[in-house]
């Protein structure tokens, strides 16, 4: 193992793709591609190529679970047989039903569910290519998604992973990465409310390293905030959001 | 002065204390936009017109919908919204109404579209629904358009100015449903243009002078009345 770790980040902490410790691969974001759905997102990042579309609120089939008070808030995360090196069963996998439930209660809290009641919110995250962080790209682009179908949000959510190489933190694994270091730190953050809805962590920690990977997360999902931003405001005012003052008019 | 600030769902609106209409939530003494849309902030309170979003039903809504059931005491109408409405036997049969007696279908069938107003709604109970009033009930002829609810105040125009626009330099009969329904009546070559200046209008809501974009594509003939 030893050997590995010293592939994936070099004597001068260049890692395999040539980024720094704490360098993002690069991301695209697109809101509003498909025009089925009544909201959907685009993201491109690093490798990964991952559709997020909305449906609802609308009926809740079947019946019995009609949550009397709030919307059902319903996720699937899922990776196309062609996303992989080799072919995928496209049945859900056991890995692909968790991110699904991982992805929802990562919404969750951001999307008002108690203002549509008796209703069904459907996310659907549609892995396209793969690369390490599916995730957190997901749920980037599902709460793009969100915005898009203009269901009430208290905030966007955004994902970033970080880990660990070695006893090097860095941010943003990639494919090889993920599988060939010595942990893994996904984390989605409401950057506005300042909260953190989802924390997964795998591989072994000192307290320190735990701290710089959390807090380097937040610091990157920061950053990818406000590419979010920028697609949803290229979306629906074609640029940067604009203050404007008008004079008021008497009725 | 009015304040028009462009926003998306977390942004803070203004800070103070103001009086706040929907999708603006209060947290502290900020307020926060709920959704994308254009938020002013004038010295009556903020508001916010969102760009998006699903109908959702309000009482004294004029929505126009299409019978998909009928069971015992009245009818269940798609109004365009998560929810169904429901427009009970007895308002239109009167208080005597008894399923023994009256045919419903005989009034309304599955697939009528039907003008209504939104009686009551409350979040744990689907929308009420009533025709009393003029010009509420079935609508015979005409073409359906579907347009997004968020647009609908932008067809409309203020105080009707669109809707007057396309109806006059079209010849035909227009009506709005607030769920985002229209049903345009007049001649075929009418509705058409009609139909192609509602969809401008949706294509686009926010630019400048919509008004003269719409007139311009109109063109000065004016199809004759039906």
């Amino acid at each position: 193992m030893a050997g590995t770790k010293k592939e994936l980040i070099d004597k001068n902490g260049v890692r395999l793709d040539g980024r720094k410790w704490n360098e993002l691969r690069p991301i695209k974001l697109q809101v509003g591609i498909m025009k089925n759905a009544d909201g959907s997102a685009y993201i491109e990042w690093g490798k990964n190529k991952i559709m997020a579309a909305v449906y609802g609120p609308k009926e809740v089939h079947p019946k019995h679970q009609v949550l009397p008070d709030r919307a059902l808030l319903r996720c699937r995360y899922h990776m196309a047989p062609f996303s992989v090196d080799e072919r995928k069963n496209p049945a859900p996998s056991r890995r692909e039903i968790e991110i699904s439930k991982v992805i929802r209660e990562a919404l969750v809290p951001a999307v008002i569910v108690e203002d549509y009641p008796r209703t069904a919110i459907e996310v659907w995250v549609e892995v396209l290519q793969s690369d390490g962080g599916s995730r957190v790209a997901g749920i980037t682009a599902a709460s793009l998604a969100l915005a898009d179908a203009g269901i009430n949000m208290r905030d966007l959510v955004v994902g970033c992973s970080c880990g660990l190489i070695g006893e090097q933190v860095v941010s943003d694994l990639d494919d090889t990465e993920d599988k060939e270091g010595n942990g893994d730190m996904p984390v989605a953050i409401m950057p506005n409310l300042g909260l953190v809805s989802l924390l997964q962590v795998d591989g072994v920690y000192t307290r320190e390293n735990f701290q710089k990977a959390f807090e380097l997360a937040i610091e990157k999902g920061k950053q990818i905030y406000q590419m979010q931003r920028e697609a949803l405001t290229t979306r629906f005012f074609g640029g940067e959001a604009k203050t404007t003052e008008v004079e008021e008019v008497a009725e | 002065m009015i304040q028009r600030k462009q926003v998306i769902p977390g942004d803070v609106v203004a800070k103070g204390n103001y009086r706040y209409g929907s999708y603006i939530e209060k947290r502290g003494d900020e307020y926060v936009a709920l959704r994308v849309g254009v938020a002013e902030v004038g010295s009556d309170g903020i508001k916010l017109n969102p760009f998006t979003g699903p109908y959702l039903p309000r009482a004294d809504d004029e929505v126009i919908g299409k019978v998909i059931d009928i069971n015992g005491f009245g009818w269940v109408i798609d109004i365009n919204s998560c929810f169904d409405g429901f427009l009970p036997a007895s308002f239109v049969f009167g208080r005597d109404f008894s399923p023994a007696t009256h045919d419903l279908s005989s009034k309304f069938g599955v697939g009528d579209i039907l003008g209504t107003r939104i009686e009551a709604f409350e979040r744990s109970r689907d929308p009420q629904l009533s025709i009393r009033g003029e010009g509420y009930g079935k609508i015979s002829s005409g073409e359906i358009v579907k347009i997004s609810p968020t647009k609908v105040p932008r067809v409309i125009g203020k105080r009707g100015s669109m809707i007057n626009l396309i109806s006059e330099k079209t010849g035909c009969d227009i009506r709005v449903g607030q769920n985002g329904v229209i049903v345009v009546d007049g001649s075929p070559e009418g509705i058409t243009k009609a139909v192609k200046a509602i969809r401008l209008v949706e294509e686009e809501t926010h630019a400048p002078d919509l008004m003269s974009k719409v007139e311009a594509a109109l063109g000065g003939s004016v199809v004759g009345g039906n």
